[in-house]
């Protein structure tokens, strides 16, 4: 398996396609800590990705999800958008131009993606955010790239996996940043969504390249 | 719930072209990206003044949108900020050259979304200066929070600072003065029953027949606490104590007494709570010496209010009295 532009197109059809099937319950998590918009947001905007991917026909993997970044980040609106745009925009300039994307390579976007979303939201690990999500799953990438060789579908389930317990190891905490940050202790219990949608990205990844 | 709608993903497009056929004297409505502007826009020499935020809380913004106040309005989907596709062409549009003012309540989407369309627009070498409005009390720990929300003080910074642009004030002056009505207004909110988001299609969250939520927010989310239900007087005291300890209120002090309904409660009831604000005020030694209630910033149909005080000057006041001539607030002209 190499991971090209083939396998980036399939990602982010699967992505909108989990979004979808989703959308209902990431509007719940959100409607429990939050303004019950998340689900309903992700869902337009992958949808919208869809659209611009038929109609560019990007040739790299970087290209792909630059392009995604830039329809993120004028159709999701509220903070995912801004974040996920920023997420995908710096992973696109890790990746460059390359055809294909090595192991190393892809921790390297992982960890592009969290730094770029650290910047723009100001929220660290433990306060209940996607970061929470975003930072298991660079670190997990990383140690799987310098342990595991080549291959890559290796390091994508590690990742993906380290985002699924990223995103369940948020129900205990309290939410420090975002509109659930306002509900203080009354935060904890519920799952962030963000935390859930990162997990859902990250695992249609593995499903690509299956 | 019942909802007066044809199809949950077309509410903000339909009323918004609702919205432009009944007040195409006042503003122009933009589709593709969507963004409403004064009429005359760019007004020549004058600082444009643009706002926006998640649809839901109508009549703010576009309701705001005419002479005296805002030069652009950008309406995002329901309870979710508008994007930088949207503020930058809107920015664009009320550009007459002196520059433009964002104002932006402070929620994390609305901020990040408004401050990069405003490096765009620098890019595109427009001068922009971001206002951020912070007025709910109920927040009170600025450190593990997302900081202090934009509620209902936004629309007296939008009045106020709309009237500095249009007598002529530059670029630093209009956002000084929206900056000095942000650090001297303070609000609470109250909500007796949740609102459902069209698309969501149940609540936004549970409140008990009851129960009232004590420091709620504009967009359904939950506030600071919940308690049984009370009368009105006692939830008046709830919600204004806590915004004149804050804002420190003394004995000759004059303010502006804003009680904003939520959308759900009639203004008879909005009146009651006013009297007794009132009543606190003037024994607290204060001058109410203007008022406004009414539903302007709005939760969709939650059941609630909001108040708001605002500490004035002679300058301060004198730019709330300047004509405004908007949809949904119009005086002097």
């Amino acid at each position: 398996m190499v991971l090209d532009v083939v396998w980036a197109v399939k990602w982010l059809t699967l992505c909108a396609q989990a979004m979808a099937e989703h959308r209902v319950e990431l509007i719940e998590l959100d409607r429990a800590i939050g303004d019950s918009d998340h689900g309903e947001n992700m869902d337009r905007g992958f949808q919208a990705v869809l659209d611009k991917l038929a109609e560019a026909a990007p040739e790299t993997p970087g290209a792909a999800l630059k392009l995604t970044a830039m329809t993120l980040m004028s159709k999701v609106g509220g903070a995912a958008g801004p974040l996920y745009g920023t997420a995908f925009l710096r992973a696109a300039a890790a990746l460059g131009d390359s055809a294909e994307i090595e192991p190393a390579a892809w921790a390297g976007a992982l960890a592009a993606a969290r730094d770029g979303i650290v910047a723009r939201g100001k929220a660290e690990p433990g306060d209940k955010t996607m970061v929470d999500a975003w930072t298991p799953a660079a670190e997990a990438a990383r140690a799987a790239a310098e342990n595991g060789g080549p291959d890559v579908l290796t390091v994508l389930v590690a990742a993906a996996e380290a985002a699924e317990a990223g995103a369940v190891a948020t129900d205990p905490l309290m939410a420090r940043k975002g509109r659930a940050s306002y509900l203080g202790e009354r935060s904890i219990g519920h799952r962030d969504p963000g935390a859930a949608s990162t997990a859902l990205i990250l695992r249609a990844a593995v499903g690509a390249a299956a | 719930m019942k909802k007066l709608i044809n199809d949950p993903r077309s509410v903000v497009e339909e009323s918004v072209q609702g919205f432009g056929l009944a007040h195409a004297g006042l503003v122009t409505v933009s589709t593709d990206p969507t963004f409403i502007t004064r009429k005359e826009a760019p007004v020549n020499r004058k600082v444009g003044l643009v706002s926006g935020g998640g649809s839901g809380h109508e009549p703010l913004h576009a309701g705001f949108v005419g002479q005296g106040m805002l030069d652009a309005a950008v309406p995002g989907a329901v309870f979710t900020s508008p994007t930088p596709d949207q503020i930058l062409p809107a920015t664009l549009a009320v550009n007459s050259g002196a520059g433009v003012v964002h104002i932006v309540k402070n929620y994390t989407g609305d901020v990040l979304n408004f401050e990069t369309a405003a490096e765009l627009a620098e890019a595109e070498g427009v001068s922009v200066r971001t206002v951020l409005v912070n007025d709910d009390v109920a927040v009170e720990d600025s450190l593990y929070t997302a900081g202090r929300r934009g509620v209902g003080g936004t629309l007296l910074v939008e009045k106020i600072a709309g009237a500095a642009a249009e007598r002529g004030d530059d670029l630093e002056s209009v956002a000084g003065i929206g900056e000095r009505v942000n650090a001297n207004v303070g609000t609470m909110g109250v909500a007796l029953s949740a609102c459902t988001v069209p698309h969501a299609g149940s609540p936004s969250f549970d409140l008990g027949e009851d129960e009232i939520e004590i420091g709620i927010g504009i967009h359904g989310e939950p506030g600071r606490h919940r308690i049984p239900m009370e009368n009105a007087d006692g939830i008046t005291e709830r919600l204004l104590e806590p915004v004149l300890g804050d804002l420190k209120v003394q004995p000759g002090d004059k303010v502006l007494l804003f009680v904003n309904g939520m959308g759900g409660t009639p203004l008879s009831e909005l009146y009651i709570v006013y009297r007794r604000a009132a009543q606190i005020l003037a024994d607290r030694g204060a001058v109410v010496e203007r008022s406004l209630v009414g539903n302007y910033i709005t939760a969709l149909e939650m059941q609630g209010c909001s108040i708001s005080v605002l500490r004035l000057d002679d300058e301060l006041t004198e730019l709330w009295d300047a004509p405004v001539h908007t949809a949904a607030l119009r005086w002097g002209v």
